[in-house]
């Protein structure tokens, strides 16, 4: 009943992180004198650092996985959920065989299918059904097979009339459509399968979203799946595994490892202000946030519209040339919302002696995001290249929908920004 | 429970350190469809929507040899051994093609597909084999062209004669083919780290043409530099080509056997290197 498919025994993979440049002929040869020569462990290594982005390493290695341990039945439908870089992307790499891990071992029994990308080695020149053939082959199936399948592939696609046409003539839509159709149609035990549910209009998607649920359940064969939609991890998968860091967080039911993630997230976005050091050349003294003159706490909020001031308090202690600030804004997704610099305003710090005191009062427009809450980052370095201070969270707030907007009705969650219009008519 | 996972024989253990020597022969077997298919894909892509098509193949290698028997021929007066100089320069362009088409493509081999490799397994060996195999396609249609070359000249009593060694022709090309293989695969490995090797291939392989017997016979290499241009194993197989079909030309088993033995340390070289390299070259390059 319980067989083993998968088994992954203290996976880790290491990245080396930074410039690959000049330096990387001298490293290599000192690392092969080392580790094959001298038969010592590799001392670039050696660091056991976690993919805390947030935090700058010693070394310029880092552990995008540091030692997995986990077993998947057959049958299972597992969900691999995490924040952007967790190392879901590198577990489905590793799995999916494209880099071999730094340390540890994958089992595998049965063939491994995985869709890292829907349509990979799609030629535009060539048409619908040469590419079935062209993509099945990639994904590992024999032509036999492709062929014995070809009617069945081309009816789930429903792009029949045009199968005959180069793909480059193909809209984006059916192009997806028929990739898709390619891989649903793959016999092998395990699949792997990344956000390639998030293309394709809704009914494709359901579509997708109902094939694959077809193949766990009814067929029986292994589902391994990363997304960040937890609605259709909560319908396809029995069973999640939460990645942080690298690590492995948790591994049971998939509804409590939604609830173990989205704790994980409310955690990083109410997280207080972390000051980080990377030279003795600067140090921020003092960073608040101003609504209508007065102070605001980390966490406070904010209604759409409003302006905010952000006073900045630095202390140069060592000459810098050419001072660059800028202040990033995250949503809960972790997705980039805005992204702001002093060269915004042709405001520029060409240099400043050790010894100053700098003062800099940041003023905004009025805040144009969706209501949700928001964190920000604040970052001082040289000519935008090189890091000197940062400070992780400086500022934290939820976004609430005012009557800088006349409607009634709430703003779509799904939409980024709220465009101010002006409307007139004859 | 551990000691019954332990018990299971998986079908597949995928380690960070394996084998050097671990190249997985028979994977490649399993996907010789997707061989199949990507020889294809690349004749069909080679001629769409262009108006003349596999003309193409042929285009090239006439022009060329025209402009060699103006600029080499005429005006430098370079000995062609008493041959049609259309038929010596086109016999050394035709083989030289397929050995530095198989060498060019394949070195980029990792760079070009990096999209596709990114996304998906397959044997990477695969990719250089269906380019060997698409170049195959190509060189059988300049072979063509010489062929008919061959007839006109022998229609006009031009003094040349087909050998015994035409038999063989099968090997040159594999010893041609293997050897591009080797090299390019060799570059691709390592051009994935240091990018700087991409520049000298390019006009590398243009010059090497020069240190080879194509656009002059064996025969009239001065004598101080002979026994380096026979060093380079091309020439033995360019000698053994011209030979066989036209009659002239150095022909000999020991510098057969020396490009036998330069192509197969090169092949198995660049096997090794590469099936190394194919584990982990996403991230670097």
């Amino acid at each position: 009943m319980h067989k083993p498919v998968i088994q992954v025994e203290n996976l880790s993979k290491a990245y080396q992180i930074g410039q690959i440049g000049t330096g990387t002929i001298s490293r290599d040869i000192e690392r092969f004198w080392l580790t094959k020569i001298l038969g010592k462990e590799d001392p670039f290594l050696k660091i056991g650092q976690t993919n805390d982005r947030s935090k700058k390493g010693e070394s310029d290695i880092v552990w995008s996985l540091k030692d997995i341990n986990f077993e998947i039945n057959q049958g299972d439908a597992v969900g691999i959920i995490g924040k952007n870089g967790a190392g879901k992307s590198t577990l489905l790499k590793l799995l999916s065989r494209v880099t071999a891990p730094t340390t540890g071992a994958i089992k595998v029994k049965g063939r491994i299918a995985s869709l890292l990308e829907v349509g990979t080695g799609f030629h535009p020149e060539l048409t619908g059904r040469e590419n079935i053939y062209l993509n099945g082959a990639i994904l590992g199936m024999r032509k036999k097979e492709i062929t014995r399948k070809l009617d069945e592939i081309i009816d789930f696609s429903g792009v029949e009339r045009y199968i005959d046409t180069p793909v480059k003539r193909y809209s984006s839509g059916m192009y997806v459509r028929l990739a898709f159709a390619v891989a649903a149609h793959l016999e092998s035990e395990i699949l792997i399968v990344d956000e390639v549910l998030a293309v394709g209009d809704a009914e494709f998607q359901k579509k997708c979203l109902g094939k694959m649920g077809d193949i766990s359940k009814g067929e029986g064969r292994t589902v391994l799946f990363v997304s960040h939609n937890m609605a259709a991890v909560k319908s396809l998968c029995t069973r999640g595994i939460v990645l942080e860091n690298g690590m492995l967080v948790y591994d049971g039911e998939s509804s409590s490892a939604i609830d173990v993630y989205s704790t994980k997230i409310v955690e990083t976005l109410n997280a207080k202000p972390v000051h980080k050091t990377y030279t003795n050349r600067l140090k921020v003294t003092d960073f608040s946030v101003l609504l209508s003159g007065k102070i605001i706490n980390h966490g406070a909020t904010v209604l759409l519209g409003q302006k905010l001031t952000f006073t900045v308090d630095l202390d140069v202690l060592d000459t810098i040339n050419d001072l660059s600030i800028a202040m990033d804004v995250v949503n809960s997704n972790g997705e980039l919302i805005s992204h702001i610099s002093n060269e915004d305003d042709n405001m520029y710090f060409h240099k400043i002696d050790g010894g100053t005191s700098l003062k800099i009062e940041i003023n905004t427009a009025e805040l144009l995001f969706v209501p949700g809450h928001y964190s920000m980052n604040f970052w001082a370095g040289v000519g935008h290249m090189e890091t000197l201070y940062e400070i992780k969270n400086c500022f934290a707030f939820d976004l609430e929908q005012s009557s800088f907007t006349k409607r009634t009705k709430d703003l779509p969650k799904h939409s980024r920004v709220y465009l101010h219009t002006q409307w007139t008519s004859n | 429970m551990n000691n019954k996972s332990q018990s299971q024989d998986w079908d597949l253990v995928i380690k960070g350190h394996t084998s050097l020597f671990d190249v997985k022969f028979r994977d490649i077997w399993n996907y010789r469809d997707l061989l199949f298919l990507f020889v294809k894909r690349d004749f069909i892509s080679f001629y769409k929507q262009t108006v003349l098509g596999p003309l193409w193949f042929f285009i090239q290698p006439f022009l060329t040899t025209i402009v060699f028997t103006f600029v080499f021929g005429n005006l430098a007066g370079i000995s062609t051994d008493g041959l049609p100089q259309f038929l010596f320069f086109l016999s050394g362009i035709t083989a030289w093609n397929y050995f530095s088409d198989c060498l060019t493509k394949t070195s980029t081999v990792f760079r070009d597909n990096a999209g596709i490799f990114g996304k998906v397994y397959f044997p990477r060996l695969i990719m250089p084999l269906s380019i060997v195999f698409s170049n195959l396609i190509r060189f059988g249609v300049q072979m063509l062209l010489f062929l008919l070359m061959m007839g006109y000249f022998w229609y006009k009593n031009a003094d040349f004669h087909l050998t015994y060694a035409v038999f063989f022709f099968p090997y040159l090309i594999a010893l041609m083919a293997f050897l591009g293989l080797g090299a390019g695969l060799i570059i691709t490995a390592i051009t994935t780290k240091y990018k700087d090797l991409t520049f000298l291939v390019t006009f590398g392989v243009q010059l090497l043409m020069y240190g080879t017997t194509v656009i002059y016979p064996l025969s009239a290499a001065p004598a101080a530099y002979k026994k380096y241009i026979e060093l380079n194993p091309m020439t033995g197989i360019i000698e053994a080509f011209r030979y066989a079909f036209l009659g002239k030309g150095e022909f000999s088993l020991w510098s057969l056997g020396y490009s036998t033995v330069v192509t197969i340390v090169i092949l198995f070289m660049g096997i090794l290197i590469f099936n190394k390299t194919e584990k982990n070259f996403v991230d670097t390059i």
